[in-house]
């Protein structure tokens, strides 16, 4: 086996060079544009870094640069925490919604083509700039509260909240799902590309399967578990990972934006560095421990 | 009119025949789309109140905004918001700029990730796996990781220290439109790796017999690729470019990083305020701070003359947006 690795011949020889030939392109932009930023990005991190007269001058701090980070720095521990719960609730609730969502687009009724292109419209509207401009916006806050006391003396959600809140029990998650469902608009308009690869993937689905399995009596319920579930659970999967790279790059990330703050407006390259490194460790440790676990409960079909 | 009660009694009778079976499933399936309706309405509204909401309010003046009894239909409307956040923005060099950046972004990051897309989906090569690894961890870095050291790299740009070696000095690539160029010729631009991901795994769904054909044909690598395949993946390009081209359009992160010379809307956008704080001053030749209301209604005129293009183009390629990735069946 090693020996045919080694002098490869004739066309699969000439294959492989020509894969080569087509990947290089990546080949080369990785090597210049992400190989030495990467190193040097990690080397920064350890270094206090002086810029004078436009000559950088790194000196090595060893792990300083880290300790300020997590122990000196007053919002840096808190906004992380704080990020990582956010993201943890909303990502889980973007998929439980593009699931669903995407469940009832892939049904047949009529003004579907409609519907499916108002829910791809986040698309547009969740990117870039825009994200970031949505969320500080107090005039659309204020109107819509405006409507909301127009519409009714009373809202519902609210006489809801408060008697589940009376209930007692288990207030703590009660919050973080009220938070979530005031917050409904987020995770709308941050499941566009979900939704997409959850349709792509219940079409790929026969449907001859499910006409087996109603004939043999089962209902729809149990065909979702049974056959819809492990079908697309390699979607689950990528969209998770996508899920969460696409929260931490959202430009109203706090932690991100501190990050900029140190970098551009204190020039502390070496505790920018610090930080993202932090950060960036923590977020590839969540998505590669959750990815297996998630990992272990895909099926494949072939 | 006799019809429609024929079919109402025969429908009757074969409910009485199914022991009230028939009743139950067509109560039932009427039950699911009125509840479909008003599930899918009430989201649909609210992923659309935003937009006609940006729209109301573009339109009204600085009175009206202060008009507690003014929601949504303005009192007498105005279309000065649209030319003063038009004259703040420089809309249309803005537009011009964005539209030929992102054109010409788009073409080359689909491009080059065509190739690379291509390459991993149908050749063994000796460490095609570590080199798909690295194609996940580009995906998988934040850009804010090494966006220090590359603002670096590009301030103090060489190339193996030649440059370096021969002037004295290195090159200021920073402020032009090269670097992001370069980067995306690398397949290093925004949200690359995603596509490489996305076209590879198109690839790998056509048949090999297809190609083996065109092979005992008499078709090099080059022209099977470009024959044979590039024809099929029309749909998967399509939407791949599309999505590169609206992300490119609405990007601020890379545009302000590398593009900061020139003027974009996603940049003019983001500091729209400030611009409008700026003008208010030499208008009015003191320093005031701008009513919150008037600069949320500046701002949200802007976002909207952001997007139309956009939407524009949606609603065109609507069917590429929607259709071509759900219904090429791409398994991820």
């Amino acid at each position: 086996m090693k020996k045919q690795k080694n002098t490869l011949a004739g066309l699969q020889k000439r294959k492989a060079i020509s894969g080569y030939i087509f990947i290089s392109p990546f080949l080369i932009g990785f090597m210049v544009f992400m190989v030495k930023p990467l190193v040097q990005s990690l080397y920064m991190s350890f270094c206090d870094v002086q810029i004078a007269a436009g000559v950088i001058n790194p000196v090595f701090k060893k792990i300083e640069q880290y300790k300020f980070a997590l122990t000196v720095d007053p919002n840096f521990n808190r906004l992380l925490v704080e990020e990582f719960t956010r993201m943890l609730t909303n990502s889980l609730a973007i998929m439980v919604f593009s699931f669903f969502v995407s469940l009832i687009l892939n049904q047949e009724f009529k003004g579907r083509a409609i519907v499916r292109a108002i829910f791809f419209l986040p698309v547009i509207l969740s990117s870039g700039v825009i994200i970031g401009l949505e969320t500080n916006n107090s005039l659309m806050a204020q109107l819509q509260a405006n409507i909301q006391e127009a519409a009714s003396g009373v809202s519902i959600t609210a006489t809801l909240e408060s008697v589940l809140r009376t209930a007692g029990v288990g207030v703590r998650a009660f919050e973080e799902v009220f938070k979530l469902i005031d917050g409904i608009y987020d995770v709308a308009i941050a499941s566009g590309i979900q939704i997409i690869i959850f349709l792509s993937g219940l079409q790929t689905i026969s449907a001859s399967m499910y006409e087996a399995a109603d004939i043999e009596g089962c209902t729809a319920w149990e065909s979702l578990w049974k056959i819809t579930f492990p079908m697309i659970s390699s979607m689950f999967l990528v969209n998770w990972v996508y899920t969460i790279i696409d929260f931490c790059m959202r430009s109203d990330n706090q932690v991100i934006d501190k990050i900029n703050t140190v970098m551009i407006t204190d020039i502390n390259y070496g505790l920018a560095s610090a930080m993202s490194w932090i950060y960036f460790a923590i977020v590839m440790a969540f998505v590669g421990i959750t990815s297996l676990l998630i990992s272990k409960g895909v099926y494949y079909y072939d | 009119m006799t019809k429609v009660k024929n079919s109402n009694g025969d429908f009757w009778e074969r409910n009485r025949k199914s022991d009230g079976y028939l009743l139950k499933k067509t109560a039932l399936s009427y039950f699911v789309s009125i509840a479909r309706f008003i599930l899918l309405f009430g989201m649909c509204f609210m992923i659309l109140q935003p937009i006609f909401n940006k729209i109301s309010v573009s339109f009204m003046t600085l009175e009206d905004l202060n008009n507690p009894t003014i929601i949504s239909i303005p009192e007498n409307p105005t279309t000065d918001n649209y030319f003063l956040a038009a004259k703040l923005m420089s809309y249309s060099k803005g537009l011009v700029n964005s539209f030929v950046m992102a054109l010409a972004i788009a073409v080359v990051q689909i491009s080059m990730t065509t190739l690379v897309g291509y390459g991993f989906a149908r050749f063994e090569f000796p460490f095609k796996k570590f080199w798909f690894a690295c194609v996940m961890l580009i995906i998988l870095i934040p850009p804010q990781t090494i966006s220090t050291s590359l603002f670096l790299h590009f301030r103090f740009f060489d190339i193996l220290g030649l440059h370096k070696l021969i002037t004295g000095d290195t090159i200021n690539l920073r402020g032009s439109a090269l670097p992001y160029f370069l980067m995306s010729f690398g397949c290093m631009g925004l949200k690359n790796g995603l596509y490489i991901y996305m076209i590879r795994q198109f690839f790998r769904n056509i048949p090999k017999e297809l190609e083996e054909a065109a092979y005992v044909d008499g078709c090099g690598t080059l022209m099977t690729f470009i024959r044979i395949m590039l024809p099929d993946a029309k749909p998967i390009l399509t939407s791949c470019f599309l999505f590169s081209f609206v992300w490119q359009w609405t990007d601020g992160y890379y545009s302000k990083l590398f593009l900061g010379n020139i003027k974009l809307l996603s940049t003019e956008l983001a500091r729209l305020v400030d611009s409008l704080g700026a003008f208010l001053m030499r208008e009015t030749g003191t320093t005031t701070t701008v009513p919150v209301a008037y600069s949320n209604a500046i701002m949200s005129t802007g976002t909207l003359m952001m997007i139309l293009p956009l939407i524009i183009l949606y609603l065109f390629a609507q069917r590429g947006f929607v259709e071509s990735l759900s219904s090429s069946g791409i398994k991820m």
